[in-house]
């Protein structure tokens, strides 16, 4: 079992033995995070849109027993510019709903934990709230979701139902900046309570199928969630029985202080871009603060750093291989998460820094698809278990028993009677 | 029917010489209402998986044209209470979908997507997504509400009114066709010699405007393999058939007799001239239920149990009460109807059911039913049994396959969607049975001969709204 993070926060972050396992991620964009990767010799770039492409991807992930996979989306073409459509044609554009490339490698895949981003503004959570609850009914409790706040002006104008987001890219810490960022990211924390409230409204022996009485569910067993914001209110309850997990995982992506309060409230999982040991420190310490504010500690919040990854087995061949691809691709690949470039052994020894500032795993991006995501499932994985800091095997069946997580106890059903221990109940699927 | 003849060498010809029709099929998930039996000791999880899998592999196993998922936005509710006697709870269409599509290879996927609560761009890149990841699969039965009840499951909130929701379902459609033909289907080079990724800077432009949308961008899906997901409609009324006739490739119908399936028949397929469009450009495949048994008389037998089950006392007294729009709790099941009229005006007894709202004149059904429990010396169980709960096919696998093929030589339907009412075993026994004497008959495939749903329902190619356009 997996140690909490919340349980040792960022005081002591020392503490964490250096043996203690470490969750792995990998984010799955295209023909990878490099923009040159889909010239690569064995890249699939007219594969992007077949359910094959992505069930390989998927099958390499498990056959490395990685935690969790994640899907990039959104509701644009993709562009180099934040906010703004671009008219490249030299660089990967188009691309499948990530939840539903989920749901065609569910049934392909047994382990591993399936996470697409959705978009939260512009979509319902009524609908996303079902839909992450069946992803977790086909797949058998390895659902999770990541919440994606959008401030794309050309996402607005595809909607056409909302006035953009007054935010520039110069003038995020200006008072205006401030409060659009606010504004965003508590509409985004309300939606992923109503996605946790729906998750719940149904309690797990609702359906009774009860012959003698002519009735299939327990009504008193469903609930109406009345979320009411200044934004928007819910009714409830779900169409959709509460999912094998109780609650499918949430997950964000955070760089600063807004989306570091929602990491901490409202997620169980934190995507973080720290570039050192220091700055993951001051990132977990962040997160641990929002936790603490809005009453979590006791919750589990993991916190996973984010690296874009390019490896090689020969030393100094991973850096040449970049220079590469940015020579094909024109320019100098930057990213908002710190670059890696490295052998196998190099990135483990990197993992094993990090994870001592207070993180308890890393979400691999992949410079290129399928290469960086092979050597990591056969390079880094091997390395990492000969050093005792990853699985050998599966040890659970669901996405949250990977994480370490409980099987949470429905906030709408009355404690049980009698006074044995709540989490006794709770746990396994 | 002449223009068929081109794929059907080997079909057999009617006593008349006509070509005969090829049938097409179609497998209905058990759905939320009582024609769902759940307290039969073989009745499995409607949420499960696997019971998807099981009815979509039944269905491949049996060559039929696709499966079908209904929707329902909100919970039933009858009295102010969540409805309990009929099952209760389903997945989200599009995410069954697209798991099913990794368990099938050639089954159509299809699902009701409601187009008052949702918005185009998302939708159009879901259906898009969905016809990627099964190859050209995908179906959308396109409905409309204007209920404030479903509303207040969505942050949009709000509702139509009723005679707007044709034109924002209409409108929907439109908006949805530019942005599937904002991708013309050449674009995506993937030349690394070049560089070229895409050969059109502008690929995926769009604009659309109107009374519901005011949208434009670059949509984000390449064009899929069937360019748009194939159409159905829903519902017989008149504004539904027009939009059928302009907009769909299927009217999911209701069945009934011979002659009002005929009448049905005619009406729909002579709108299509007005648009365009050839009579076998839009298929009517009316949703049936069927008993099988060895003997028709068994299978009568086993009709009239399964209708039992169905209809329980409790559940006779619910659908009662939809009608008559009051509580009725207090009524026998066992006795006679109530001697008050329906209430008319705003139903409030029963939200969130279609079939609520399709009903017509209650004082007349009042009046309908009365006469008819009257001759039959019917009690209130007995005559919603009659008058709702007759099942449409009911005999051997060789009775029900002549009437099936009956109904669609003589013009009442191009085929059917069948709704089991077990889940997930429902349609194993039709399979296994019927389907092989259809095939012996010439009428329905042995092989499936296209790889994507358009082909199965030999639909023509969507025509590009660009090129309708600039001719």
């Amino acid at each position: 079992m997996p140690a909490s993070p919340a349980a040792s926060p960022s005081s002591s972050p020392a503490a964490s033995p250096a043996t203690s396992p470490l969750h792995l991620a990998v984010a799955l964009d295209g023909a990878g995070w490099h923009p040159a990767a889909w010239r690569e010799p064995d890249a699939r770039p007219k594969e992007l849109f077949t359910a094959r492409y992505w069930a390989d991807l998927a099958a390499e992930a498990e056959h490395g027993l990685l935690d969790l996979l994640t899907i990039e989306d959104g509701l644009s073409l993709q562009s180099e510019h934040p906010f703004e459509p671009d008219a490249r044609t030299d660089r990967v554009r188009g691309r499948l709903d990530a939840v539903l490339v989920a749901a065609r490698i569910a049934p392909l895949t047994r382990h591993i934990g399936l996470v697409p981003t959705a978009v939260v503004t512009h979509t319902e959570p009524f609908h996303l709230s079902k839909a992450v609850a069946t992803l977790d009914f086909v797949s058998q409790g390895r659902a999770g979701l990541r919440v994606k706040v959008s401030a794309r002006v050309d996402e607005v104008a595809h909607f056409g139902r909302r006035a953009p987001l007054p935010l520039r890219l110069e003038e995020l810490d200006s008072p205006a900046g401030l409060a659009a960022l606010a504004e965003s990211f508590g509409e985004a924390e309300d939606y992923v309570e109503v996605l946790r409230r729906l998750w719940d409204s149904w309690e797990d022996d609702a359906e009774i199928r009860d012959a003698a009485t002519g009735r299939f569910i327990d009504r008193n067993k469903l609930h109406y969630i009345d979320f009411v914001g200044s934004r928007f209110s819910v009714r409830g309850p779900s169409i959709t029985p509460r999912p094998p997990q109780g609650q499918p995982l949430v997950a964000a992506l955070a760089h600063r202080g807004e989306p570091f309060r929602l990491a901490g409230r409202s997620t169980d999982l934190a995507f973080v871009t720290p570039h050192d040991a220091d700055g993951a420190r001051a990132v977990v310490a962040e997160i641990r603060a929002a936790q603490r504010a809005a009453g979590r500690e006791a919750e589990t919040v993991h916190v996973f750093a984010d690296l874009v990854v390019f490896l090689e087995e020969r030393p100094g061949s991973a850096a040449e291989q970049l220079a590469r691809l940015n020579e094909t691709a024109g320019a100098e690949y930057t990213s908002d998460a710190r670059v890696f470039t490295g052998t196998s052994a190099e990135l483990a020894d990197l993992l094993a820094e990090l994870a001592q500032a207070g993180l308890s795993g890393f979400r691999l991006r992949p410079g290129r698809l399928p290469y960086d995501l092979e050597r990591i499932t056969r390079g880094l994985v091997p390395e990492l278990q000969r050093r005792g800091l990853f699985r050998a095997a599966y040890e659970a069946s669901t996405l949250r028993g990977l994480l370490g997580l409980p099987r949470p106890a429905n906030r709408y059903a009355a404690p049980a009677a009698d006074a044995a221990p709540a989490p006794a109940a709770a746990v396994g699927a | 029917m002449s223009n068929e003849s081109s794929s059907s060498s080997s079909s057999s010809r009617s006593s008349s010489g006509k070509p005969l029709k090829r049938i097409h099929l179609a497998a209905h998930f058990p759905g939320v209402n009582n024609t769902t039996v759940w307290s039969d000791p073989q009745a499995g999880s409607q949420i499960e998986f696997s019971s998807f899998a099981h009815l979509a592999r039944t269905a491949e196993r049996a060559k039929f044209d696709f499966l079908f998922l209904a929707e329902g936005l909100r919970l039933r509710e009858q009295n102010g209470l969540i409805y309990d006697l009929d099952v209760v709870g389903r997945p989200d269409t599009f995410t069954v979908l697209a798991a099913l599509a990794a368990v099938t290879d050639r089954l159509g996927l299809a699902g009701t997507i409601n187009s008052t609560f949702n918005e185009p761009y998302e939708v159009a890149r879901q259906f898009a997504s969905l016809d990627h990841l099964s190859a050209g699969r995908s179906a959308w039965n396109v409905v409309t509400s204007w209920d404030a009840f479903t509303g207040e499951n969505f942050r949009r909130g709000g509702f139509l009114r009723e005679e707007d929701r044709y034109a924002r379902a209409q409108q929907f459609l439109e908006a949805s066709w530019r942005l599937f033909d904002s991708w013309r289907g050449d674009e995506v080079l993937a030349d690394r010699a070049s560089g070229a990724f895409l050969s059109d800077p502008r690929a995926g432009e769009f604009a659309y405007r109107s009374s519901e949308f005011d949208i434009a961008g670059r949509f984000d899906v390449p064009r899929s393999p069937q360019g748009r997901p194939v159409i159905f409609q829903a519902g017989d009324s008149e504004q539904g058939r027009e939009f059928a006739a302009a907009s769909a490739d299927a009217i999911f119908s209701r069945h009934g007799t011979l002659e009002a399936g005929k009448a049905f028949y005619a009406d729909v397929k002579s709108r299509l001239a007005r648009y365009g469009r050839s009579p076998d450009s839009l298929k009517i495949l009316p949703a049936v239920t069927f008993v099988l048994g060895d003997t028709d008389a068994e299978a009568h037998e086993k009709a009239e149990l399964v209708r039992r089950q169905q209809v329980s006392g409790q559940t006779a007294i619910r659908l009662l009460e939809q009608v008559w729009n009051r509580d009725l709790s207090d009524l026998d099941p066992e006795g006679p109807l109530p001697e008050a009229d329906p209430l008319v005006g705003e139903h409030t007894v029963a939200q969130g059911r279609a079939s609520v709202r399709m009903n017509r004149d209650p004082l007349a059904v009042a009046r309908e039913w009365r006469a008819l429990a009257e001759a039959k010396n019917l009690s209130v169980r007995d005559l919603v049994i009659e008058v709702t709960g007759r099942q449409s096919f009911i005999g051997t696998p060789a009775r029900v396959a002549e009437e099936l093929n009956r109904f669609v030589q003589e013009d009442a339907s191009d085929g059917f969607i069948l709704a089991p009412h077990l889940t997930p075993g429902g349609l194993d026994e039709f399979a296994d049975t019927v389907v092989p004497l259809l095939q012996e008959r010439g009428v329905f495939r042995t092989e499936y001969e296209g790889s994507t749903l358009r082909e199965h329902l030999d639909l023509p190619s969507p025509t590009d709204t660009r090129t309708k356009e600039t001719t």
